[in-house]
């Protein structure tokens, strides 16, 4: 009896203090930058959105050290997705309005990017993806808020292509060889699927696809297949634990490691240090940079914000390959807002509005990285109006078994190709929800 | 024909490997009437603690040989198993007698949430290793009668040979010991075994540490096989169609029917598979155990269930 | 004192048959669904509408189209995700694909395939009993994940397989702000739950509580097996379509398959028992304690961490939340294995003699 109606009271009391301490409360004008940071530090990604989440913010703490942006400190709060898209949405509804306002939000997924892109431009909030997401939202023209900076999965589809070719000596060459495209079965590994089969169309060879059911621990089946078709090259499609089960199924049935190629999500430490000496040889695309312990940037960071005691991962994650994935994310963040103040008035908190703005005007040149300390980790960046890449640049890297290599020269992704496709797919969703193409009026504000 | 024998002895591996997450189940079903959904936590929760402890554990105590390491890591993690079992039985089950399945079932779920969020907080939440000194590269038989000969993974015969060796000392506890005696009673008719003097409390702490250790020998395998992660907790949703193929109170039953299940996934997957876009896997063998339970509704060797009006 | 029935007296056979009989019953669920619909509204802001009052309107009537199928027809069914990925996906083909379809058929439209769907999974049931069932039914789940991820035609021959709608709008009224997605949900389901609770209550919802509880016996009486479990399958699907295009279209915008995957199925099955099995008020109760509870622990653990010196790491808040989601179910199912709705139906004995204790 009385442990009933103590349930009932208590039943009663949370859904009362829920609703009191769920409702957010509204801030004044704030004096700081405030970065929602969207984050998975568990679930089956957990050990690939750790070190990125790690590097996101250290970087974000590298930037109060340097002074801010132009003297305006920077604030940040993680919220854990869990790499699920309904929590992304309830992260994104909490956060918007927090602390002053959200600059920008990178989800780091895409089925949360996706969902995002519907919300973003009601609540005047730009969507950095920077890797990742829709490759159409590179036509600035159709999505205006969304910033898939640095590169998109096109971008590492048409790269992968022409490595392969210079591989086999000339694009002649690749006819009559079979690619595997092994993926996840999701909309991010359905993303390669367009351009790989355009470059099939156009050079001869055979794409096989290969989906792997979520999360990507059973390919028994896939790998016995791929023992029967006996590809040339397999590209590897993978975030998580699918990598990690992808080599160790390709050295259990024997398939060379390196002839395995995967997207820039797909090569990375956590993908294959337990495999260890077994994965020697296999290859991944890099969106630009790779793992740079030697950089000029993981220095400052391991003497201003490690050295103080402010470090948020371990130390030796510094300058892993996700880390700095995560390190270059902030930093488009950051500078896209440092560009915004040019415009809007330095030593002044930015609007979503504004620091979209930024991201579109985004100019980072050879020097301005360098001071910055990516130097010999990043090419220029000069996103406008109608290209919100920026740069289409990649190299391979190589895991000698215990770490990264790179192993090519920088190629850039092919404009003949993508851009028709790009400006197809924007026009095609544009018509589905009725946009029109923005007006050359509309690129000054 | 070559492919043919890979993909059928694959899934023959395979299968086995789903068996021993289904003896949980069943071991579990059998001795208390409960559905274990908390088994898939239970076996990331065992291959956690024995991946962390034999990590842990040269440091602690200095060792340097890695059968040291990995017995003790072994013995510590069995341990912890018992711990649970009877941290559940004292805290869950002991109040939730006499409910319905479907209570005891989320209730199951209920522990599961509360496992794999335990597991993380003390283990973390990044890909750890076991290392049992399985062999890692395949071997290639009949090369001179096949082209490229027929791929044989040694891993998962050494699997498929600790699974068998697992069955057989549970049929042997089952038969010859008192104590798998009294399990059988207890499974038969709790009232009655109640009746003669067995405590059921003891008794179902006995049998969830039982399918803790079968949950750590298959997290084991398991966890060498792909690395000990959160999502191990799926193979748990592998081993259900092979449950109800088999029947839910049967060892015979998860054995015969975890090879079915391998074999059918697998050569659906190859051969039915590139017909339709692929990743039929998982639907295949839930829609093979469905055939099967539209001739046995009680599963291959299943208790018939009876129904009094 | 309050809540007394002397005095009320029904004078017709219609009144003694309605679902609340008792005059302050009445009263009290018109106030609470005129507040609902004029006060929420006013008083609410936008994170509250967006993440709490409307993923907790729409998976009520998820969980209510649950609740008859498990509740009241005692089918355990682990494929709920599964129908309301159906009612979403061809509730978006048809307002596609169809020129100048309106909103409202098209979201019953979903429905209605939900419930083809359903029946044709449904089939299993009249062979396969209880937990077998239970499991037979993730082959519904697994069939439609896979489905409309490698199906073209459902998402529109998409590359990435993502959907997306927008411009919705009913006879003119653009459903635009979070309100106003609020108060079309709302719609839905109080015109559903009427007709659920009605429907419990006839001649159908009879034969489903007798299947549930002695389905031979109910055999032998007379009680058509293959109608009314296939009927139960039937309705709970089509409500659980309707649900899940509200979710795919209002809630979320732009979705994939992943967000009806068996994580939402188990969700489901939690909010039904939770709340209360063979209760339409016992589905609202489960709802609102699944959806508020991880919001809640997001807030309160830090906020309680600071309080004694401890920062929390998202992740540590993240492992936490489901220790005690977890502890908290098995919890309630010790403490009250019929659920919320039976705690609720205690109180409101209490309160008739209150405030006299016996």
């Amino acid at each position: 009896m009385k442990l009933r109606s103590l349930v009932l009271a208590a039943a009663v009391a949370t859904a009362a203090l829920s609703s009191a301490l769920v409702a957010p409360a509204a801030h004044a004008q704030a004096k700081e930058q405030f970065f929602p940071v969207l984050v998975y530090r568990t679930g089956a990604y957990a050990p690939n959105g750790v070190p990125f989440a790690n590097g996101y913010i250290d970087y974000l703490k590298l930037t109060n050290e340097r002074g801010g942006i132009n003297g305006v400190k920077v604030s940040f709060e993680e919220c854990e997705t869990g790499y699920a898209t309904d929590r992304g949405v309830e992260c994104y509804e909490r956060l918007k309005n927090a602390n002053g306002g959200a600059t920008v939000f990178q989800p780091l997924s895409t089925g949360i990017t996706f969902a995002l892109t519907e919300k973003a431009p009601i609540d005047k909030i730009p969507l950095i993806t920077a890797g990742y997401g829709r490759s159409e939202s590179a036509d600035g023209g159709v999505f205006k808020w969304n910033f898939p900076l640095a590169g998109t999965y096109w971008v590492a589809a048409d790269i992968l292509i022409q490595h392969l070719a210079k591989k086999e000596g000339g694009f002649d060459k690749l006819k009559g060889k079979k690619i595997a495209l092994v993926y996840h079965d999701s909309p991010f590994g359905k993303e390669p699927i367009p351009v790989l089969q355009e470059r099939a169309a156009m050079h001869g060879f055979q794409l096989s696809l290969l989906p792997v059911t979520h999360p990507g621990v059973e390919q028994k089946a896939t790998w016995l297949q791929i023992r029967r078709d006996r590809p040339d090259y397999v590209l590897n499609w993978g975030w998580g634990v699918m990598n990690s089960t992808a080599l160790k199924e390709a050295q259990a049935t024997g398939f060379p490691r390196d002839r395995m190629y995967g997207v820039w999500w797909a090569g990375a430490e956590p993908d294959v240090k337990d495999v260890g000496a077994g994965a020697a040889g296999y290859s991944a695309i890099t969106m630009q940079h790779g793992a740079e312990p030697n950089s000029d940037v993981v220095k400052e960071i391991l003497q201003k914000v490690h050295g103080k005691g402010m470090g948020t991962g371990p130390r030796d994650e510094v300058g892993q390959v996700l880390y700095m994935r995560g390190l270059i994310s902030a930093m488009f963040a950051v500078e896209g807002v440092r560009a915004a103040q040019e415009k809007f008035g330095k030593g002044k908190v930015m609007t979503g509005e504004q620091a979209r703005w930024g991201y579109e005007n985004l100019n980072l040149t050879q020097a301005k990285l360098d001071s910055l300390g990516f130097k010999g980790v990043m090419r220029p960046i000069s996103t406008s109006c109608t290209d919100h890449m920026g740069a289409a640049w990649a190299r391979i890297h190589t895991w000698n078994g215990s770490k990264w290599e790179f192993s090519s020269d920088w190629y850039q992704a092919d404009e003949q190709i993508l851009k028709p496709m790009v400006r197809a797919a924007a026009d095609k969703y544009a018509a589905e929800k009725k946009l029109t193409r923005r007006a050359p009026s509309d690129c000054q504000s | 024909m070559a492919f043919f024998l890979e993909a059928l002895f694959g899934g023959l591996m395979a299968g086995m490997l789903y068996s021993l997450v289904a003896l949980g189940f069943v071991l579990i079903f059998k001795a208390s009437g409960v559905f274990n959904f908390a088994q898939g936590a239970m076996v990331l929760f065992a291959a956690l603690a024995m991946a962390r402890f034999s990590e842990w554990i040269p440091g602690w105590l200095g060792l340097e040989g890695r059968l040291i390491g990995n017995i003790l890591a072994f013995i510590m993690a069995a341990a912890l198993m018992f711990v649970l079992a009877w941290l559940i039985e004292r805290l869950v089950l002991r109040h939730l007698v006499n409910q319905e399945g479907v209570t005891l079932l989320m209730a199951t779920l209920g522990i599961t949430y509360f496992l794999d969020g335990l597991g993380q907080t003390i283990f973390g939440s990044d890909i750890y290793q076991i290392n049992v000194g399985m062999p890692k590269d395949p071997i290639f038989l009949f090369e001179g009668v096949f082209e490229g000969g027929v791929l044989i993974n040694l891993e998962d015969v050494y699997a498929a040979c600790i699974a068998a060796l697992l069955v057989l000392m549970l049929s042997l506890f089952f038969q010859k010991t008192g104590t798998g005696r009294a399990l059988r009673a207890v499974a038969d008719d709790h009232q009655a075994a109640q009746s003669i003097g067995i405590p059921l409390n003891r008794i179902w702490v006995i049998v969830w540490f039982v399918a803790g250790i079968t949950a750590l020998v298959a997290g084991i395998i398991w966890g060498s096989k792909m690395g000990v992660q959160f999502s191990l907790t799926t193979v748990a949703l592998r081993a259900l169609p092979v449950i109800i193929l088999g029947g839910l109170t049967s060892v015979p039953g998860a054995i015969i029917g975890g090879l079915i299940i391998g074999v059918g996934e697998k050569l659906s997957e190859v051969y039915l598979g590139p017909y339709v876009g692929g990743g039929i896997e998982i639907w295949f063998a839930y829609m093979l155990a469905l055939v099967f339970l539209l001739f046995r509704p009680q599963g291959l060797f299943g208790e018939k269930i009876i129904d009094r009006v | 004192m309050f809540y007394r029935e002397n005095g009320q007296f029904k004078t017709s056979y219609r009144n003694d048959q309605q679902i609340f009989p008792i005059a302050q019953d009445r009263w009290v669920i018109l106030a609470i669904v005129a507040f609902a619909a004029i006060g929420v509204p006013l008083l609410a802001d936008e994170y509250l509408f967006r993440a709490i009052l409307i993923p907790f309107l729409i998976l009520s009537l998820a969980a209510i189209g649950v609740n008859i199928l498990v509740g009241y027809c005692g089918q355990i069914s682990l494929g709920s995700g599964a129908f309301m990925a159906v009612g979403a996906y061809m509730a978006y083909n048809t307002y596609v694909r169809i020129e100048g379809m309106p909103l409202i058929p098209a979201l019953l439209m979903g429905g209605f395939f939900a419930t083809l769907v359903g029946v044709v999974f449904g089939i299993p049931s009249l062979r396969v009993k209880g937990l077998y069932l239970a499991v037979a039914t993730l082959a519904a789940q697994f069939f439609c994940d896979w489905a409309f991820l490698r199906i073209g035609w459902f998402t529109n021959n998409t590359a990435s397989g993502s959907v997306s709608v927008s411009n919705l709008s009913v006879m003119g009224w653009v459903i635009n702000t979070p309100a106003e997605k609020y108060l079309f949900c709302l719609a839905f389901v109080v015109v559903f739950a009427l007709l659920a609770k009605n429907l419990v209550r006839s001649a159908i919802g009879r034969e489903w509580m007798a299947i549930r509880d002695m389905d031979v016996a109910a055999a032998v009486i007379g009680i058509r097996p293959m109608y009314a479990k296939l009927s139960a399958f039937a309705v709970s699907s089509f409500i659980i379509g309707v649900a899940g295009g509200l979710w795919g279209f209002i809630h979320l915008s732009s979705w994939e398959p992943a967000a009806f995957s068996i994580d939402r199925s188990f969700q489901l099955l939690f909010m039904v028992i939770i709340g209360g099995m063979g209760s339409i008020m016992g589905s609202f109760f489960g709802a609102a304690f699944i959806v508020v509870l991880p919001i809640f622990l997001n807030q309160f653990l830090p906020w309680a961490g600071s309080l004694v010196g401890l920062s929390v790491s998202t992740a540590a808040v993240s492992h936490t939340e489901f220790m005690i989601f977890g502890a908290l179910i098995v919890w309630f199912l010790i403490v009250e294995p019929h659920g919320l709705a039976k705690l609720w139906s205690i109180a409101k004995q209490k309160l008739r003699i209150w405030p006299f204790p016996h």
